[in-house]
């Protein structure tokens, strides 16, 4: 026992103080920033991007489909570049598309729609299921990461419970695949109301990388309603609880 | 018998491998003593052409053989019923391209969901079932289990996979790219990627340089460090030991931050490419690497020293989940499975690698149980650490080298296999190019793909709640088995 607790002394505290502000690494792949003067459209991002989430003239970035790889920066001459924005979740689509309007200050303004009926229940605490459906175990080990000792996002009541009648929402990761596709359902319904979905990752939000596989079926998405998107491959356990809290709460 | 002996990452023309008889081919497969690597077939127009490739540990050679089946055939003898090794991969020959294995003791689907699944089943008093999954209690990938229990004691673990099968072996050849070799399975990230690069290469016959050489192997390593303080944790989390569960979650994370510096995300996404590497190590980041690796060695060794320094943990350690080297070796298992269970298995050794041929082979002494795997991460990740330190250091002497080479086109009816050791264990990558120089065949072979045979005969006459150490001591892959 002894040993146990000089490892207690060894450690101190590990956990990050403010996670709504926490800083991240230059070098982390977050925000592109885009810039249209710069571009001699060339076709090369186009060419190289795996999942198609590039487009010129103007040029636009689908957070939707991208991977955050950065081949696009490494291939082009200065046009596009990647931000260390981390906090990238939105409540729509529509929100994930980047131009060279969108700065980190704007994308933040409208990212997530403060909804009364949301955070009249969910305030306090939230409670989710995770549905891994096709996940590359990516995006699954960093929602374990948001549990652990540095991000501990238990201290804002957000959770991750065992059975789907314990939980106000489910989050999806990966993309879908037919063989997961009845279990998904079953856990959704099984969830009691009022439940909010979550989809978490590329591959959830639009097929990512498999996008074009014949062994998807994501007549989910199109079924329900989805309440919040979480970008990124796989997403980082701060944009994730940010997108969560930005969410649930009133405010700061 | 009639073979062709290859390196690994060894480009060879396909009219060069042998094609023989596939009777001839099934019965002498039944009786060699080299270990399977690679089994599968490939559409060759009115026929199905069938790729066997075979280790030879011990001379770090491939022998890779082949037989033209016509597709009018259904049937042939297993060769799973001589030689059990072959169990998987019969089952998957047998879904892909619907030959039947007259014969083959168990053979049931790979990754095609069926409606009804075969089991074991026991009957009698007090005998029951227990049903887990796809969807668990963690947030963890699916799959399903079936326990067949007597009172607490299971007599048989049943797994059922497929859940995550997504065509990757089918997507890579319509669209080959490296962002989707990486999401096959992230834990193992650089491995795939590293093992599809040297495909690519072979095939193309690029020749890139050292020093991206180095910095994908410095990669390999610091991901087989990261995971495996993940799993020291998580195996101390399933016994309820918290302190040991936070400390390695923690340490863990200074390593993959560490790869978040260098390469910009947690999972060395984006380091690796066809033709070589897009990030750099600079001195001041090669300082600070060490630095931060000391710290982690340092933790790792007290964290350990405390676990293993607790009675209750020993107790629920040792002798929990014991699989004999005979059943290892029958089953064909793999990596760091294989070397808990005293098979010294390491591809990175077997098949000769200049860059590891200066590092001394450290025998482990294994138990064969939970105790087993655990003290096995705990050797790797000194030996890793020092493997790391070791190749910091050879990237000195080149540093005025290229990062990365243009790659040359695919050379038409080429036949290329990389063998690369995950921190699982042996990955293998092969692929065939046709006459107009397209990718016509990519085959995965996960180190999970061999082991989850393993995890059921782990539980066999234990104890039910012992599966989940038993579980995260093997902590196999889903989406690497399902693709």
């Amino acid at each position: 026992m002894f040993e146990t607790l000089k490892m207690k002394l060894w450690q101190k505290n590990q956990y990050i103080p403010d996670i709504r502000n926490a800083k991240i690494k230059d070098e982390f792949r977050g925000l592109p920033k885009l810039c249209n003067e710069k571009c001699d459209n060339c076709m090369a991002c186009k060419n190289i991007c795996p999942t198609g989430a590039l487009s010129i003239n103007p040029l636009k970035i689908d957070l939707a489909k991208c991977t955050l790889c950065g081949a696009c920066k490494n291939i082009c001459k200065g046009a596009i570049d990647f931000t260390n924005y981390y906090k990238l979740g939105t409540d729509s689509l529509d929100k994930l598309i980047v131009t060279q309007e969108i700065t980190p200050e704007i994308y933040k303004k409208r990212a997530i729609e403060i909804r009364k009926e949301i955070y009249s229940i969910f305030n306090r605490s939230i409670k989710f299921r995770q549905v891994s459906a096709g996940g590359c175990n990516g995006c699954e080990m960093e929602l374990n990461a948001c549990s652990n000792a540095n991000f501990d996002m238990g201290r804002y009541g957000i959770d991750f419970v065992a059975s789907p009648r314990h939980a106000d929402g489910i989050v999806i990761t990966g993309p879908i695949t037919k063989n997961m596709a009845y279990a998904l359902e079953d856990c959704y319904k099984s969830t009691p109301n009022p439940k909010v979905v979550i989809l978490c990752g590329a591959c959830a939000i639009s097929g990512g990388v498999f996008q074009n596989s014949t062994e998807l079926n994501r007549e989910f998405i199109e079924k329900y309603k989805i309440d919040l998107y979480i970008p990124g491959c796989p997403t980082h356990p701060l944009t994730f609880i940010n997108a969560v809290l930005d969410f649930i709460r009133k405010k700061d | 018998m009639n073979y062709y002996t290859m390196k690994n990452s060894q480009r060879i023309n396909l009219l060069d491998i042998p094609t023989i008889d596939f009777d001839s081919l099934v019965s002498q497969l039944s009786i060699t003593n080299l270990r399977p690597i690679a089994f599968f077939g490939a559409d060759w127009g009115e026929n199905i052409k069938l790729f066997v490739s075979l280790a030879d540990d011990e001379k770090g050679e491939i022998l890779t053989s082949s037989a033209l089946i016509n597709k009018s055939q259904k049937e042939y003898n297993s060769i799973t019923a001589q030689n059990p090794q072959y169990h998987m991969f019969e089952r998957e020959f047998y879904e892909q391209f619907n030959i039947k294995p007259l014969n083959h003791p168990w053979l049931k689907p790979v990754r095609k969901n069926q409606d009804s699944y075969e089991f074991f089943e026991i009957e009698g008093e007090e005998t029951h079932q227990v049903a887990v999954g796809p969807i668990h209690a963690g947030v963890i990938e699916p799959g399903h289990f079936r326990f067949m229990c007597q009172g607490e004691k299971v007599y048989n673990l049943e797994i059922m996979l497929g859940y995550q099968h997504r065509g990757v072996e089918d997507l890579i050849i319509k669209n080959p790219s490296n962002q989707l070799i990486e999401s096959v399975c992230a834990d193992s990230t650089a491995a795939y990627s590293i093992a599809y690069s040297e495909v690519m290469e072979a095939l193309s016959n690029t020749k890139i340089t050292n020093k991206a050489k180095l910095i994908r192997l410095f990669a390999l390593e610091m991901e087989r460090i990261a995971i495996h303080i993940g799993d020291m944790g998580a195996i101390l989390g399933d016994i309820a030991y918290l302190m040991g569960k936070e400390t390695f979650a923690t340490t863990r994370t200074l390593v993959i931050n560490t790869m978040l510096e260098i390469t910009g995300s947690r999972f060395i996404r984006g380091l690796i490419k066809f033709g070589g590497v897009n990030f750099d190590i600079s001195d001041k980041m090669i300082k600070k690497i060490i630095d931060t690796l000391n710290y982690v060695e340092k933790t790792t060794d007290k964290m350990t020293y405390a676990a293993l320094n607790s009675s209750t943990v020993i107790s629920r350690l040792e002798k929990t989940g014991y699989v004999s080297k005979k059943t290892a070796q029958e089953l064909n298992m793999v990596g760091l499975m294989a070397r808990s269970c005293a098979l010294d298995l390491d591809s990175r050794f077997d098949f000769k690698n200049e860059f590891y041929s200066n590092i001394e082979r450290k025998p482990f002494n294994a138990t064969n149980d939970a105790y087993s795997r655990f003290k096995i991460r705990y050797k790797e990740i000194k030996d890793s650490i020092k493997i790391v330190k070791f190749f910091l250091d050879e990237l000195k002497k080149f540093q005025n080298e290229d990062l990365y080479v243009e790659p040359n086109q695919l050379i038409a009816n080429s036949f290329a296999l990389s063998i690369v050791e995950a921190w699982r264990g042996e990955l293998v990558h092969t692929a065939t190019v046709d006459g107009e120089g397209r990718l016509s065949r990519y085959k995965i072979k996960d180190p999970s793909f061999n082991n989850w045979w393993g995890l059921s005969m782990a539980l066999r006459n234990n104890v039910i709640s012992d599966f989940p150490l038993c579980n995260k001591g093997f902590d196999l892959s889903y989406c690497g088995f399902d693709l």
